[in-house]
C-alpha cells in the first residue's frame, strides 16, 4: 500500500509540471490583453508601458519559469517565513495579482473562508439529506417516495443556479424579506445574535448549492442500495431472522456506501474550486468569484495559480479516494 | 429629461442645505454603497478601472475637481489657477496651484507642496506603468515655491492645463507613505496600494480586493461637521440587476452605481419604491465609424484598411450620409437604454460650450436616403433588393463587441439599411479582444477589418481637445504603428488639422467652444465619417433614505460623498 501511494505521488510531479504548462500555453495563446478593459480614454503609450510593467514584454519561456520559481520555491519560503518568523525568504518576488498588484496567496488565504462555509457547507448538508434519501428510495423502489425523490432529483440536476439563485432572491428577499440578498463577508460571529445573522445569510446559497449536491449523490446512494439489496449475503441475513432494520442499516449502507464514499470524495476539490455562479449570485465573493474576475481582468498570475492548485487538489483527491476504496473493500489490493 | 433632471438635482440640494445645518459628523451611522464590479486596488495610478478611481475617491483628492456641469471646483487648492488670475502664466506654459492653508493627512500630517511634487514623480515615473500618465503628458517639470505652492512647467503652450491633479484619475498621494514605492517598485506596495492616506471624508479600515471595502469618518477631514456618516460599506460584485435589487428593491445598499439594465427591468425595480434611479450625461457617444480605407481581404495583409486604398463604397459622402439618414435613433434609444440616453449628432455632446446645435439627423428619413443612394448612382439593377453600381453590390460588414444592446442595435439598423437596398453582415466579438489592441488578432477596433463598426467612447475630464485631435491624419492606425493610433476611421483632411493646430494655441474658452464645435461638425454632420446614435449617460439608484447625492458624469460619483446624509 505504502509502495503504491509513493509511486502515484511520483508519477503525480511530472502529470502536475505538465498541467501546469498546458495552463500557461492556453492562457497565453488565448486571445486578451490586461489593458482591455480599461476605458478608451488611455492612450496605447501608456497601455504599452502598463503591459510591460507587468511583464508581458518577456518572451513566453521566461514568463512561465518565473512563474514556477514563484510558486514552487519562493511562496513556499514566504509560507515558512510568516509561520516561523525566520526571515528566509527575503525580497524573493512572490506571484503577484496583476489587478490588485498584491500576493495572489494573501487573497486566496483571504476568500477560503467564505468559500468553506457556504460552498463546504452545502456539501455537507446535500451529503446528509442526499443518503437518507437514497437509502428510503432504494428500498421501497418504484414507491411514491422513489419518484418525487426520482423527480426531485431530476430537477435538481437539470435547473442551473443562475436561475434557482435568482428565484429564491425574489421570493425570500424581495417578496418576504426573510434573508438578505447580499452576503456580507466581513461579517463576524460572536455572540448569538450575530451567529443567527450568519445561518440567515448562508440559508440561501447553501441551499442552492445542496440542490445539486442532493440530486447527485443520492442517486448514486440509491444505485448503489439497489445492487446491494439483490445479493445473496442479504437473502442470508434476513434468513438468519435479523431484523430488517438491522439487514438495511448495517450490513447493506455499509457495503454500499463503499462508491458512494469514493464519489464524495472525488467532489471535496470541487468545494475548494467554489462555486462561481452562486457566488456571483449571492455576492459571497469566494475562490470561484475570485477566478471568474480574474479571468474576465486577463489576470494571468492569478487565473494561473488557482488553476493550477484546483489541478493539484484533483490529483490528490483522486489518490485519496483511490486509497479509501482500498481500505473500505479488503478485496481491492494495490500491491 | 433636461428639467426632469434640474428638477431633481434641485430638489436634492434643497434637501442638503436644509439638513447641513444641524447635521454633525458620524450622526448618521453607517452607510452602503454596492458596486457591480468590486475594487481590486485603492491606487488610480495603477489601474484605470472607474471601480478603483471611484472607490478611491472616498479616501484621496485631488486639488481640484468637475462639478455636474463640469465646472472647476477647488478641493485641495485654495482656488482655480487661470490666466486671469494669474495663476496660468500669459504664455501658457506654466500653471501654479496654491494648497488650502491647514490641510492635515488622515494620520495628523500635515499636506505640503512636496506632496504633490511627489505625486507628479510617482505617476511620471518611466518604470513605474502609471495609469494615468496622459494626464500627465506635456509636463517637464513640477517643483515646490514654498509649502503651499506647486509650479507645473509644460514643454509646450498647454492652453487647457487642467490635466495633472485635476479629478478623480489624478489625486494626490502622501510622499511619506509611498516615497518606497517608485517605479517598478509601485506593485510591490500592497499596503499602500490597499490603505492610502488621505484627506477624504473617509479612511479605510479594511480593504479586501474584489470584494469589500470598510471605512470610517476621517476625523481630521477639513470641515469638521463633515461626513455626516460614521463608518461606510463598499461592497464589490455580481451584476447590475443585483445591485439595483439590493438599493431599489429589498433595501439593503443606500447607494447602487451604473446600472446598466434593461429600461423595463429598471422601471420595475423602481416601483417597488424603495429608492430611486437618477441620471446624467456626460461625453459618451454610442457611434458608427465609418472606413474611409477598404478593408477588403483580397489585398495583401498590410494594405487592408490602409490609406493605400480608399474606402469603394464609403468614401462617397452621399452613402455615409444615406447611412445615417436611415437610423431611428429615438427607437434605439428606447430599446436599449430608456433613462440612460438620449438621441444624438454630436460626437461631443457636452459640455454645454463644446456641443453643437446639430440635430438634423433625428428624424429618420428613409425615402431621402433612398433618393440620396439613387443620386450616387447606387441602383438595384438586377431587383434582388441589393443595389449595386458598376458590378459592385452595396454590401458593409458592420462589427461591434459582444453585448445584447449592441447586437439589438445592429439587428435594427441592420434592418433599415436593407430598406434602402444595402446589405450588412454582422459580427460581434469578445470585447476584450475587441478592444485589446493586439496587433496579431484581425479583430480589433483599431485595425477595423470591416466597413463600419460601432462602439462608444468619451473623454476625460470636460475639455475635449484631446479627444477632437485623435481624428488628424498622423493619427490614423497602420501596420508601421503596430496599429496603434486613434483616428479609427482613417479620416484625413488638412483643414481638420490645421483647426486643431489652432485649438491648441487658444486659451480663450469661448473661442475654444467655437473651434470645439466647428470640428465636431466636420467630422459629423459636413462628413458622416463619424454617425454618433446614442448619447449615453449614467444611471445610478439611491435608496430614499439617502439625502445630498448629485450625480456627476466628469468626476467621481461620488465627489461629493462628504455631503451625503441620512434624510430623517
Amino acid at each position: 500500500m505504502l509502495n503504491y501511494i509513493i509511486r502515484r505521488l511520483l508519477i503525480a510531479v511530472p502529470t502536475l509540471l505538465f498541467i501546469s504548462l498546458a495552463i500557461f500555453l492556453l492562457l497565453d495563446l488565448a486571445p486578451g490583453d490586461p489593458t482591455a478593459q480599461m476605458p478608451l480614454t488611455v492612450p496605447p503609450e501608456v497601455r504599452e508601458k502598463i503591459r510591460l510593467a507587468l511583464g508581458l514584454g518577456e518572451p513566453i519561456h521566461v514568463r512561465y519559469l518565473l512563474w514556477l520559481k514563484q510558486f514552487l520555491i519562493n511562496e513556499p519560503l514566504h509560507i515558512f517565513s510568516d509561520s516561523t518568523g525566520w526571515d528566509i525568504a527575503g525580497d524573493s518576488q512572490r506571484v503577484i495579482s496583476w489587478q490588485t498588484r498584491s500576493p495572489v496567496f494573501d487573497i486566496i488565504v483571504q476568500r477560503l473562508p467564505q468559500t468553506m462555509w457556504v460552498v463546504g457547507m452545502s456539501y455537507v448538508v446535500g451529503i446528509l439529506i442526499a443518503i437518507p434519501i437514497g437509502i428510503i428510495s432504494a428500498y421501497r423502489q418504484y414507491s411514491w417516495f422513489d419518484q418525487t425523490g426520482t423527480f426531485v432529483t431530476m430537477v435538481g440536476y437539470s435547473v442551473p443556479p443562475f436561475f434557482t439563485g435568482v428565484l429564491v432572491i425574489v421570493i425570500f428577499s424581495v417578496q418576504l424579506g426573510w434573508f438578505p440578498s447580499i452576503y456580507d463577508t466581513t461579517h463576524r460571529v460572536v455572540d448569538w445574535d450575530t451567529f443567527v445573522f450568519q445561518l440567515r445569510q448562508m440559508v440561501m446559497p447553501v441551499m442552492v448549492l445542496a440542490l445539486q449536491t442532493t440530486a447527485q449523490i443520492s442517486r448514486f446512494m440509491r444505485a448503489s442500495m439497489l445492487d446491494n439489496l439483490n445479493q445473496d449475503y442479504v437473502r442470508t441475513a434476513r434468513g438468519k431472522g435479523m431484523t430488517e432494520k438491522v439487514v438495511v442499516l448495517i450490513h447493506v449502507l455499509r457495503n454500499s456506501l463503499i462508491p458512494v464514499i469514493t464519489v464524495i470524495a472525488l467532489g471535496v476539490p470541487g468545494i475548494f474550486g467554489g462555486a462561481i455562479i452562486t457566488e456571483q449570485i449571492f455576492k459571497v465573493n469566494g475562490i470561484g468569484q475570485l477566478l471568474i474576475t480574474a479571468i474576465y481582468a486577463y489576470d494571468i498570475p492569478m487565473v494561473q495559480t488557482l488553476t493550477f492548485i484546483f489541478a493539484v487538489l484533483i490529483v490528490t483527491f483522486n489518490l485519496i479516494a483511490d486509497v479509501l476504496y482500498g481500505m473500505l473493500d479488503p478485496r481491492i489490493r494495490y500491491d | 429629461m433636461k428639467t426632469l433632471k434640474s428638477l431633481l438635482i434641485g430638489t436634492v440640494a434643497a434637501a442638503a442645505v436644509t439638513s447641513a445645518a444641524y447635521a454633525e459628523r458620524g450622526s448618521d451611522g453607517e452607510v452602503k454603497i454596492i458596486y457591480w464590479q468590486a475594487p481590486s486596488i485603492l491606487n488610480p495610478y495603477l489601474s484605470s478601472g472607474t471601480k478603483d478611481i471611484e472607490s478611491a475617491s472616498l479616501v484621496i483628492e485631488p486639488l481640484g475637481r468637475f462639478d455636474q456641469d463640469g465646472n472647476l471646483v477647488p478641493y485641495l487648492a485654495a482656488e482655480i489657477p487661470t490666466v486671469a488670475n494669474g495663476g496660468v502664466s500669459e504664455d501658457l506654459t506654466t500653471i501654479t496651484w496654491k494648497l488650502k492653508e491647514g490641510l492635515v493627512w488622515s494620520d495628523g500630517t500635515p499636506v505640503t507642496s512636496a506632496d504633490v511634487v511627489f505625486t507628479a514623480e510617482y505617476c511620471m515615473h518611466p518604470e513605474g506603468g502609471c495609469a494615468q500618465a496622459a494626464k500627465f503628458e506635456g509636463v517637464t517639470n513640477v517643483e515646490a515655491l514654498d509649502d503651499l505652492t506647486i509650479k507645473v512647467t509644460f514643454g509646450e503652450p498647454k492652453p487647457y492645463p487642467y490635466q495633472a491633479f485635476m479629478g478623480g484619475q489624478s489625486p494626490i498621494i502622501q510622499k511619506a507613505q509611498f516615497q518606497d514605492c517608485l517605479g517598478a517598485k509601485a506593485p510591490e506596495c500592497t499596503e499602500a496600494n490597499f490603505n492610502p492616506i488621505g484627506t477624504g471624508p473617509f479612511k479605510v479600515v479594511e480593504f479586501r480586493p474584489n470584494d469589500v471595502i470598510t471605512m470610517e469618518a476621517n476625523d481630521n477631514y477639513r470641515d469638521p461637521d463633515k461626513p455626516a456618516f460614521a463608518t461606510l460599506t463598499f461592497k464589490g460584485g455580481g451584476d447590475a440587476a443585483a445591485a439595483g435589487r439590493a438599493v431599489l428593491e429589498t433595501g439593503e445598499f443606500d447607494y447602487a452605481w451604473n446600472l446598466q439594465l434593461a429600461p423595463d427591468v429598471l422601471a420595475n425595480m423602481a416601483a417597488a419604491g424603495k429608492g430611486k434611479p437618477i441620471a446624467a450625461f456626460g461625453s459618451l457617444v454610442e457611434r458608427i465609424e465609418m472606413n474611409m480605407t477598404d478593408p477588403s481581404p483580397d489585398l495583401p495583409e498590410g494594405e487592408r484598411s490602409t490609406e493605400a486604398h480608399p474606402h469603394p463604397i464609403l468614401s462617397d459622402m452621399k452613402v455615409r450620409k444615406a447611412l445615417s439618414m436611415a437610423i431611428d435613433r429615438e427607437l434605439l434609444v428606447e430599446i436599449g437604454y430608456g433613462q440612460a440616453g438620449r438621441p444624438t449628432c454630436n460626437l461631443v455632446p457636452a459640455p454645454e460650450l463644446y456641443a453643437s446645435d446639430n440635430t438634423d439627423c433625428l428624424t429618420q428619413d428613409i425615402e431621402g436616403a433612398k433618393a440620396l443612394l439613387e443620386e450616387a448612382g447606387w441602383t438595384d439593377t438586377n431587383g434582388d433588393g441589393v443595389r449595386d453600381k458598376d458590378g459592385m453590390k452595396l454590401s458593409l460588414t458592420y462589427q461591434t463587441s459582444t453585448n445584447a444592446v449592441r447586437q439589438d442595435f445592429q439587428a435594427l439598423i441592420k434592418q433599415w439599411w436593407a430598406e434602402i437596398g444595402v446589405e450588412t453582415e454582422l459580427k460581434n466579438i469578445d470585447a476584450s479582444v475587441f478592444f485589446g489592441g493586439d496587433p496579431g488578432s484581425p479583430d480589433t477596433f483599431q485595425k477595423f477589418y470591416s466597413d463600419v463598426e460601432m462602439y462608444a467612447n468619451n473623454f476625460d475630464g470636460t475639455d475635449p481637445e484631446a479627444y477632437l485631435a485623435q481624428h488628424t491624419c498622423e493619427k490614423a492606425p497602420k501596420p508601421s504603428t503596430q496599429w496603434q493610433g486613434e483616428n479609427i476611421n482613417r479620416y484625413c483632411n488638412e483643414e481638420y488639422d490645421a483647426l486643431i493646430a489652432e485649438l491648441g494655441k487658444t486659451a480663450e474658452l469661448e473661442k475654444r467652444g467655437e473651434i470645439g464645435r466647428k470640428l465636431n461638425d466636420m467630422l459629423t454632420k459636413d462628413s458622416y465619417v463619424v454617425v454618433p446614435l446614442v448619447d449615453r449617460g449614467r444611471v445610478s439608484a439611491h435608496a430614499n433614505s439617502l439625502g445630498g447625492v448629485v450625480l456627476n458624469t466628469w468626476d467621481s460619483e461620488l465627489w461629493n460623498v462628504a455631503d451625503w446624509h441620512r434624510v430623517k
